[in-house]
């Protein structure tokens, strides 16, 4: 299998399902002349052409609303939200009008849509430009949320998301956009929406992860094998919906779980995960649950304080080492 | 209301006659529907939010006149007539007030949220601004896709404040895409005038600084509706163009059902259900021009009567949507750990009291 960066991944997948589908049509802020703010879109415009990449102007609740009605016609329009903090002017398009309009009409008429957003952030980008609202999002019935972690799952995800009949909100990382992994070549492979994965298995601990925090939860996994600690990551790669059995299945095995996940803490992603477990895998506990997330504040800006208010390996450790004790 | 210059009066000698007493027909039948919809709210047989549209019969009627069946339409959540003067058999969209499986939305969605895919009929929006943006990207499809056709965007007048409303002027001309930004300017939103809410009380002027052609259009009156929709239809469809529509109207009662009009002073509103009633007013003109007589009027009453009534049995004769199939329409497609009839069935056992 080749190996590529997530951000080739993306780029290759873009291009494949655009030389398919001639129904599919990529808009946002920039991905067109600019090429992509993070050069995810690169070379598609030239490729393409402007009818099916779509240079669109500074206004995310009219082209996501645009983008909605288009695939209420029957186009499979892929918008590119250039971070996740600038979806909240078009919230109500997602969320009041997207993810309600396939049920609340009766099954009548379906929105193949995908917003692709990068959520997260590193690098001092300060308080509007770092924040995690895959939650909000994982919170509304009728909208699928995936959040790939590695370059195959992101491939393999994106072409399930632009295949599926359903609004898919795609989660990325702008620190996971040059990882690199092997990636197949082959032109079907999808990877399965709602589905998690077992990306380590081990026998201690479970580490419940997603995004940028599975590739965080990974390196600590190898790093704690060393000190003699099995750990098994469960990467969910789907937030909506969320494959329980999964998790259960393997906190049953190891008897102890942690969740990491780069959201502020209350209200979070891992409170979801918790909660879940403690549900339906309490008598198999021999540690309470314990949550590794954001700190709760508008993040600031100076470089250490903004580093040392995000979850990270040494967090994720002690975390570790609190439910071994 | 409107400034007499604006109105193009139209001479009847033009006229098919079967075709006015056609928008007669279906604007008395949308009166009465609404009138008897009214009053299965006060039975309780209709729950939530209801809004009537009384008094914008003509508005409804002209608009579906001119519109041909490759267009469609998007509307907010005064959106019975609509559907009903579409062509949608009164039956289901009562059963759909009704809350009841046979809707035209299967009882998912209620008064504000009626859809009828095969007629184009695109859905109520009940989120003050949603659809707008919809409209324009229907409207983008065609174009996409090539195909003949134009989409109506309906709003409230004091939809035209809110920001969606511009960024889909702004696209819908940057785009080219054939949309009839079609506003019913009943003078209120909710309690609030247009004066109140609006720095430009004229609403077809607010498309100038997107270059965007609107007009004002009196929205009473069924044939100076229809011929305005007719030639801005086509000047859309033809140019690839948007355009305004500002229909003004008179509402009839308060904003929605439940709602007393205490803020509209009793003698304006007299006034007004006498002088801007489009249904009496048009049956009096075809009256003077012996197109229709006494006898047709009573008979065309009797029928709706008729109608109506029926879409109440039927509506009263329908299931409510089954338990098991509360999770249908979750997902078009099938997605794995999601829950089934079976968790369906469960929770809401639960949910009351029956386990």
């Amino acid at each position: 299998m080749p190996i590529i960066t997530y951000r080739q991944a993306l780029n290759d997948t873009l291009g494949e399902e655009l030389k398919r589908d001639p129904n599919v049509l990529l808009m946002g802020e920039e991905i067109g002349v600019f090429q992509g703010s993070y050069r995810i879109t690169e070379g598609l415009l030239q490729e393409y052409g402007p009818k099916r990449v779509v240079d669109t102007p500074i206004a995310e609740e009219g082209f996501v609303g645009v983008a909605i009605g288009a695939a209420m016609l029957g186009l499979r329009p892929v918008v590119e939200i250039m971070t996740i903090n600038f979806i909240l002017v078009a919230i109500d398009q997602v969320v009041n009008h997207a993810s309600k309009i396939h049920y609340m009409f009766g099954g009548q008429v379906r929105v193949p849509l995908v917003i692709r957003t990068p959520s997260g952030g590193t690098g001092q980008l300060g308080a509007t430009h770092s924040q995690s609202f895959e939650n909000w999002f994982a919170y509304c019935p009728g909208l699928k949320v995936v959040a790939p972690a590695t370059p195959y799952d992101a491939k393999g995800l994106l072409r399930a998301a632009i295949r599926d009949d359903d609004p898919v909100m795609f989660i990325e990382s702008l620190a996971l956009y040059d990882t690199k992994g092997d990636v197949p070549e082959d032109d079907d492979f999808v990877v399965p929406i709602g589905v998690a994965e077992v990306k380590r298995t081990g026998t201690d601990v479970t580490v419940i992860s997603y995004s940028r925090m599975t590739a965080v939860a990974m390196q600590v996994a190898q790093r704690m094998a060393n000190e003699g600690i099995s750990v098994e990551v469960v990467d969910l790669r789907s937030l909506r919906p969320l494959d329980r059995p999964t998790i259960i299945a393997s906190v049953k095995k190891t008897n102890r779980a942690v969740v990491i996940a780069e959201d502020w803490y209350s209200y979070g992603v891992t409170a979801e995960i918790a909660a879940t477990i403690q549900e339906e895998a309490f008598d198999y506990l021999d540690a309470p649950v314990q949550r590794v997330a954001g700190i709760e504040t508008p993040l600031p800006y100076a470089k250490d304080l903004s580093a040392a208010s995000k979850p990270s390996a040494h967090s994720l450790i002690y975390a570790i080492r609190k439910v071994m004790e | 209301m409107v400034k007499e210059a604006d109105i193009v009066r139209t001479s009847l000698a033009d006229e098919d006659a079967d075709e006015l007493r056609h928008y007669y027909y279906q604007m008395l039948l949308l009166r009465r529907f609404e009138e008897r919809t009214g009053e299965m709210y006060v039975k309780a047989k209709i729950g939530g939010y209801c809004h009537l549209n009384l008094g914008e019969e003509a508005t409804i009627v002209g608009l579906m006149a001119a519109l041909k069946p490759e267009d469609y339409i998007f509307t907010n959540y005064r959106d019975h007539g609509y559907v009903l003067a579409r062509g949608t058999p009164p039956g289901p969209i009562m059963a759909e007030l009704f809350g009841k499986e046979t809707g035209v939305s299967g009882g998912r969605g209620g008064s504000m949220h009626l859809f009828d895919a095969e007629r184009h009929f695109m859905g109520g929006y009940a989120i003050v601004g949603g659809q707008v943006p919809l409209a324009v990207g229907a409207a983008y499809a065609l174009r996409y896709q090539e195909k003949p056709g134009v989409v109506v965007a309906q709003m409230g007048d004091a939809t035209t404040n809110i920001g969606a409303f511009y960024e889909s002027l702004n696209l819908a001309k940057l785009w080219k895409c054939p949309v009839l930004f079609f506003i019913v300017n009943n003078g209120y939103g909710m309690g609030t005038s247009v004066a109140m809410g609006s720095s430009e009380p004229d609403l077809w002027k607010k498309g100038a600084s997107f270059r965007i052609h609107g007009e004002q259009i009196d929205g009473t009156d069924v044939l100076a509706v229809r011929d305005a929709c007719r030639r801005l239809r086509d000047y859309a469809e033809r140019e690839a163009d948007p355009v305004i529509l500002d229909m003004v109207s008179f509402r009839f009662r308060g904003h929605s059902v439940i709602d007393s009009d205490r803020y509209r002073n009793p003698e304006f509103v007299r006034k007004g259900r006498q002088e801007h009633d489009p249904v009496r007013n048009f049956a009096t003109l075809l009256h003077e021009h012996a197109i229709i007589d006494d006898a047709w009027l009573k008979a065309t009453a009797d029928q709706v009567e008729h109608e109506i009534q029926e879409a109440i049995d039927f509506a009263n004769a329908s299931s409510d949507p089954k338990i098991e199939e509360l999770y249908q329409f979750m997902y078009a497609t099938e997605v794995a750990n999601t829950p089934g009839p079976e968790d369906a069935i469960a929770a809401v056992k639960i949910n009351r009291g029956e386990v």
